[in-house]
């Protein structure tokens, strides 16, 4: 399909591109931008109607469910939602149920994808067998069916030992390592941050050492193991100092950080708010400042959505007896432009944080806007909405942003120059 | 506190008891004066009035309890309420049943209000928002959260002995951490205007930030004692020996465990109260315990008038007792 987009504010970070223009789309890739291509003929125009047109984005972490947890969601529900908020390539945790520790599931989940023809989906290997954190897996094997990623998701190694041959084995295949840095004993049986709140209600807290003191366990051993490394959902402020001082000090690694902890602190969990009982936990207000500058000058390079679907059961408990996570990726777009509209981050700060900045983590071809680039896009207009159960497209309906106004949200998204979501 | 359960209904009513937090003060008040005239009845030789005539309590214990479910059963009695008591500790949620699916199905049975003791925190809470709009929740423990009723049975026995609470000086000792009894007295005691409380113990077992609820900490018992009022000892359960919360019951003793000796810190006509069982030997003193500073058994009668106060309250019904 030959596509012109006309009228639309470009941001590409990755191109140094802000302006208003058109972007000429055929064959799957970008053609001309921002001046349309001489004699383009059209076969669809699109008037953007002085909307933003950004690279399609991009989610490092995300949970759809399948296969295992069907009755909570399924590829084909998440990634019509992903695709129809805009978000064109997710990253999906491996602990489904089985784990995705072999050829056969990424095969699967794959094949899934494709029959449902939403976002694109980027499954990560499990490091060890089970996640079982004491046996490797066959990483190699997982590679080669497609995992461009590995990660043993929340759950700890029996030692280090084992983490730092995981690095080791992951590092040869040269294959990025994404950890989620909790420490188990030092999470013990908490619930919720450790702070003024846990403490009022009652409720067993997660110090935010779990966090910083497996980080810096973690940080060690990249360094004495030369693996690429990513850290999925920090959530404390002495984390960003440890990935700043990481990156002057040479190290490869990455971050990010969930939008759930850019906006909301433990303070939104009082009234023992289930909706906000996350891992990692939602920390003090001084995190969540931290957090942000921390996107804001680079050291956290991307924001995620954590999107974690679930039914309504799984909340409708006693807080310690509910799930943990929360249903984000409807909104990981509208609030990151928010923050950008709020002035909290700038526009080629918040839209590289999503689009160009995971792909280069990912180290995929994409999240630009240029000649030749694979047209992977979306264009977000600025029609305000309410969060509630008929305008989320995800199956789960566990918001922390029940009631709240967004900005807006992606009118059109296009996957290889495909148009994949449009206006009803 | 942006509860997302009020306990108040739109008069300003008391429409639930989960937590002593953030309540007005004059609701303390008015829960410790209804007592008062219920503490009569309970010395009467008929013990009945007939406030509830008509109305079902469901005692709905998760967790196992004597002296709290046995003083709930018989103060709703007293007031002529029909009472059923379900232990779903050995029952229904054993074979898989969700919380909510019991507590429709007890809806069903048209309870005027749940009593409920649960090992979660905020589970009242949780109980309180899926309720139908009349029924009544009533905390009698959620966790380590909250158990209001114990903490005014404790004022109303403070009040006793020490009426001028702003001038008071009051202890908490023990496992605070782990205790919803110590967080409910001290909202309690806070909102009733007593400006000195401390809590003392080694600093396993002070949650972080304790000072935020308005007391002060202290590690040292004979430090925390001096010259006050009213001394409040906790239960030590037997399993925080097995963690590294302490490293026995003999050290435990030996630091915190109140003797005769220890109370000489405190006033002379100091009081000394636990919110039950008591460990003899390993929190408390059997010196102490029986001694004429110990107020321990007025507790347990207070709790029955106590509770049959906030029940009437609750339910709305006009507190004065019949001659």
């Amino acid at each position: 399909m030959r596509i012109r987009i006309s009228n639309a504010r470009i941001i590409s970070p990755a191109d140094d591109l802000d302006c208003t223009g058109d972007v000429c789309i055929a064959a799957g890739r970008i053609v001309s931008v921002p001046g349309p291509a001489p004699d383009f003929q059209a076969e669809q125009q699109i008037d953007a109607g002085g909307g933003l047109l950004c690279p399609g984005a991009i989610d490092l972490l995300a949970d759809f469910r399948e296969p295992g947890q069907e009755h909570k969601a399924t590829i084909a529900s998440e990634s019509h939602a992903a695709a129809s908020a805009g978000v064109t390539g997710v990253v999906l945790t491996p602990h489904t149920q089985p784990v995705i520790d072999t050829a056969a599931v990424v095969e699967l989940i794959h094949q899934r994808a494709a029959q449902a023809g939403g976002s694109r989906i980027y499954p990560l290997g499990a490091l060890t067998s089970g996640l079982s954190g004491r046996q490797l897996s066959e990483i190699a094997a997982l590679k080669q069916a497609g995992c461009i990623a590995l990660s043993n998701a929340r759950r700890a190694f029996d030692n280090l030992d084992i983490m730092r041959r995981a690095f080791e084995y992951a590092a040869s295949f040269n294959l990025p390592v994404f950890i989620q840095p909790e420490e188990p004993g030092l999470r013990n049986n908490g619930l919720m941050h450790e702070g003024q709140i846990s403490t009022r209600l009652g409720l067993p807290g997660i110090p935010a050492t779990a966090e910083i003191v497996a980080l810096s366990q973690c940080l060690m051993l990249v360094e004495q193991t030369g693996v690429r490394a990513h850290f999925s959902k920090l959530s404390c402020a002495q984390s960003v100092e440890l990935l700043r001082a990481a990156h002057s000090q040479g190290l490869p690694v990455s971050a990010d950080v969930s939008i759930n902890n850019l906006y909301l602190t433990e303070i939104d969990v009082d009234g023992f708010n289930a909706d906000c009982h996350l891992a990692p936990p939602l920390r003090c207000s001084s995190d969540r400042t931290a957090l942000l500058a921390g996107v804001g000058d680079g050291t956290i390079a991307a924001i995620c959505s954590d999107h974690q679907p679930h039914d309504a059961d799984a909340k409708a408990a006693p807080f310690g007896e509910t799930a943990p996570g929360a249903s984000a990726i409807d909104l990981l777009i509208p609030l990151t432009i928010n923050l950008i509209e709020q002035q909290q981050l700038s526009y080629r700060q918040g839209i590289a944080a999503i689009t160009c900045n995971p792909a280069r983590i990912l180290t995929l071809d994409r999240g630009r806007i240029a000649a030749g680039e694979v047209a992977d896009l979306f264009i977000f207009a600025d029609t305000g909405w309410t969060v509630n159960n008929d305008t989320l497209q995800s199956r789960g309906k566990n918001t922390c942003f029940r009631g709240w106004e967004m900005p807006g949200r992606a009118h059109y998204t296009f996957i290889d120059g495909e148009l994949v979501h449009a206006p009803a | 506190m942006t509860d997302l359960t009020s306990q108040l209904d739109e008069s300003g009513k008391l429409q639930h008891f989960l937590s002593t937090e953030s309540l007005p003060r004059h609701i303390l008040l008015d829960i410790l004066n209804t007592a008062e005239s219920f503490a009569n009845v309970t010395g009467r030789a008929v013990k009945k009035v007939p406030l509830l005539r008509g109305k079902t309590i469901v005692n709905l214990f998760f967790e196992p309890s004597t002296r709290t479910r046995t003083t709930f059963e018989l103060a709703a009695k007293r007031l002529s309420a029909d009472v059923l008591t379900v232990n779903v500790a050995t029952s229904a949620t054993h074979k898989g049943e969700s919380l909510l699916d019991t507590l429709r199905t007890l809806q069903a049975m048209h309870s005027d209000m749940f009593i409920v003791r649960h090992a979660e925190s905020g589970a009242a809470h949780f109980i309180a928002r899926h309720v139908a709009a009349d029924v009544h929740v009533i905390n009698a423990g959620d966790g380590r959260h909250a158990h209001p009723t114990q903490a005014m049975l404790d004022m109303f026995t403070i009040r006793q002995h020490k009426p001028d609470f702003a001038s008071l000086g009051v202890a908490i000792v023990g496992d605070i951490a782990h205790s919803r009894v110590a967080r409910s007295e001290i909202h309690a005691l806070n909102i009733l205007g007593v400006s000195d409380i401390r809590v003392i113990a080694p600093k396993t077992l002070l949650p972080v930030q304790i000072e935020t609820l308005g007391v002060k900490a202290c590690h040292d018992l004979n430090d925390g004692l001096a010259d006050v009022d009213v001394v409040i000892m906790l239960r030590l359960q037997r399993e925080r020996m097995q963690s590294a919360l302490l490293p026995g019951e003999q050290e435990y003793f030996q630091c915190y465990g109140l003797t005769k000796s220890r109370l000489q810190a405190a006033k002379p006509d100091a009081i000394v109260m636990h919110p039950g069982p008591v460990n003899r030997g390993v929190e408390i003193d059997s010196q102490v315990a029986d001694s004429a500073h110990s107020v321990i058994l007025q507790q347990v009668s207070h709790g029955i008038a106590v509770r049959m106060a906030v029940m009437a309250m609750i339910m709305g019904v006009h507190t004065e007792v019949p001659a």
